[in-house]
């Protein structure tokens, strides 16, 4: 088939998924440039965590593409990334892959469709403690994210526990600091322009 | 005196308090004068922006706003940790390139009173001011004790290079700033191939498996180098290549014994301080043998009572793992 036969055809198809492309691009913070991909596979090839995701970023967005928006929301691969930016300085068309990456992640939590509760859970824990001290609170994320995802880990934990806790390095109490009025104004107002209040 | 307005990022007064301790002994002699902006608030690290878009930029954004507020005299914000580092400039760059965004973050800033302009402030890290603003030949000026014979493998990981949006570094994969800065300062650096490879981030509170083989990765070629020790640029990576070590030997039944430092312990170190003031000591894999050989007395920390696993004697020639001849008895 040449290619200006293709062109004819799929210019004549109403490609009905096109709306998905559309939506994950409107989603990213800055200009994603999701519809430059070229399916090179650079990003993959460029993941530190890739052998884990269910999915090469390559994958992701020729489905994103394709408008498997189930499948893509489900995928682990946004919450296997490491946000290392490889993928984001190597990508030739220049598509900010990690800003997507955070989208997929905010799409998975709005419509509950994540495999797996591990990663989501770290997120909303740590930015729990965030949103009532204004500061991120390690031993308070770290005792409920332990204890819920990772009870078995934590007996060959106890050196590293017991290691850092009498190096003061971690610290008993959270810190509050004093505009956490203005800042819980701040987000609530945040929310409500994001529609999630 | 150069002034700049400092964000420390929660970290440095928990995890990376030996990063805190080491930047304020050597602050005077590298000429910072560093004023703290007040009242700042966690940039929501890699975990806010995976949530929700405008509450996690509007999160970073109320510390640049307070900042410009308070600016007195200066219009540099200077960030020690890395994520901090880069959520400050994401902030920034993001609210400039798409104004509508940037429209919306001011909105949510409002409610409480401040306001950002994007581009007002510029953003930079510490490494890159101490290399770019104090300079090479003013570190060496105040070097009193090289670091001669000190083995070292730089490490930066990811958030200072990359995305980098103003390029501030030489480069985004290979970068040479931290590699000289360690030189100045009379240390034998090695030219570590994985210098801006990852460490994992918060992959290790996620999947484990993931996170130690990042780990090994890195641990084992440093150690292949024969490097003395690796020396990062920020908490995230310190945190996980220290604390995870043990976990990570336990998975691979290996025996990598790899300290790893602030680059401001080791400024602080040639410049002649105390190693006590520098924050030594906080290490969970001992640095104390790395720096007896340069002839520097490291307190000595409170010892767990973590055990060594011993490697059974067979009497077979069984494989060796790398890092199992790095055992120091």
């Amino acid at each position: 088939m040449t290619t200006a036969s293709l062109e004819t055809q799929t210019q004549g198809l109403e490609n009905p998924h096109l709306s998905f492309l559309e939506e994950v691009s409107e989603a990213t913070a800055g200009e994603s440039r999701l519809d430059m991909c070229i399916q090179c596979g650079t990003c993959g090839g460029s993941c530190p965590s890739g052998a884990d995701m269910d999915h090469t970023p390559r994958q992701l967005f020729a489905m994103i593409r394709a408008g498997m928006r189930e499948e893509v929301l489900r995928s682990n691969t946004p919450w296997m990334c490491v946000s290392c930016y490889y993928c984001t300085v190597r990508c030739p068309q220049e598509i900010q892959i990690t800003d997507v990456m955070y989208t997929l992640k905010n799409m998975a939590i709005q419509s509950k469709l994540f495999k797996e509760a591990t990663a989501p859970d770290f997120s909303q824990t740590f930015i729990g403690m965030v949103e009532n001290f204004g500061r991120s609170f390690e031993l308070g994320l770290a005792s409920v994210h332990y204890l819920k995802h990772f009870p078995l880990r934590l007996p060959g934990m106890m050196p590293m526990i017991v290691g850092l806790l009498s190096r003061k390095r971690i610290v008993l109490a959270p810190h509050r600091i004093e505009g956490m009025d203005q800042l819980k104004t701040i987000l609530a107002r945040a929310k409500e322009l994001e529609g999630q209040s | 005196m150069t002034k700049y307005l400092f964000y420390p990022g929660c970290s440095m007064d928990a995890s990376a308090r030996a990063y805190n301790d080491s930047l304020m002994a050597i602050r005077d002699p590298l000429g910072l004068e560093l004023e703290e902006i007040q009242d700042w608030n966690c940039c929501g690290a890699t975990e806010y922006l995976g949530i929700s878009v405008t509450p996690a930029y509007a999160l970073i954004s109320r510390n640049l706003a307070l900042a410009s507020k308070q600016a007195n005299g200066s219009h540099t914000v200077v960030a020690s940790c890395s994520a901090c580092y880069l959520n400050l400039t994401k902030a920034d760059h993001h609210m400039a390139k798409q104004p509508d965004m940037g429209e919306r973050v001011n909105q949510a800033l409002s409610a409480g009173g401040l306001h950002y302009t994007p581009g007002s402030l510029q953003i930079r890290h510490l490494l890159d001011v101490i290399v770019n603003d104090v300079g090479l030949d003013h570190v060496k000026s105040k070097v009193v004790k090289p670091l001669q014979g000190l083995r070292v493998a730089p490490y930066l990981g990811c958030m200072i290079p990359r995305p980098d949006y103003s390029g501030r570094l030489s480069d985004h994969e290979y970068p040479n700033e931290l590699d000289r800065l360690l030189r100045a300062l009379g240390a034998e650096v090695i030219d570590f191939p994985l210098k801006t490879a990852c460490c994992g981030g918060h992959i290790p509170q996620i999947s484990p498996a993931t996170a130690f083989d990042l780990l090994r990765r890195l641990i084992s070629a440093a150690a292949q180098y024969n490097a003395d020790m690796m020396v990062t640029v920020c908490p995230m990576c310190q945190l996980n290549l220290d604390a995870y070590q043990g976990e990570m030997n336990r998975f691979f039944n290996t025996k990598y014994h790899m300290p790893v430092v602030f680059f401001t312990q080791l400024v602080g170190l040639a410049f002649g301080f105390d190693a006590a003031k520098l924050g030594f000591g906080k290490e969970l894999v001992n640095p104390r043998p790395a720096l007896e050989k340069i002839g520097v007395e490291v307190p000595q920390p409170e010892e767990t009572k973590a055990r060594q696993k011993k490697v059974k004697k067979t009497g077979l020639p069984m494989p060796v793992m790398p890092g199992d001849e790095e055992v120091s008895e």
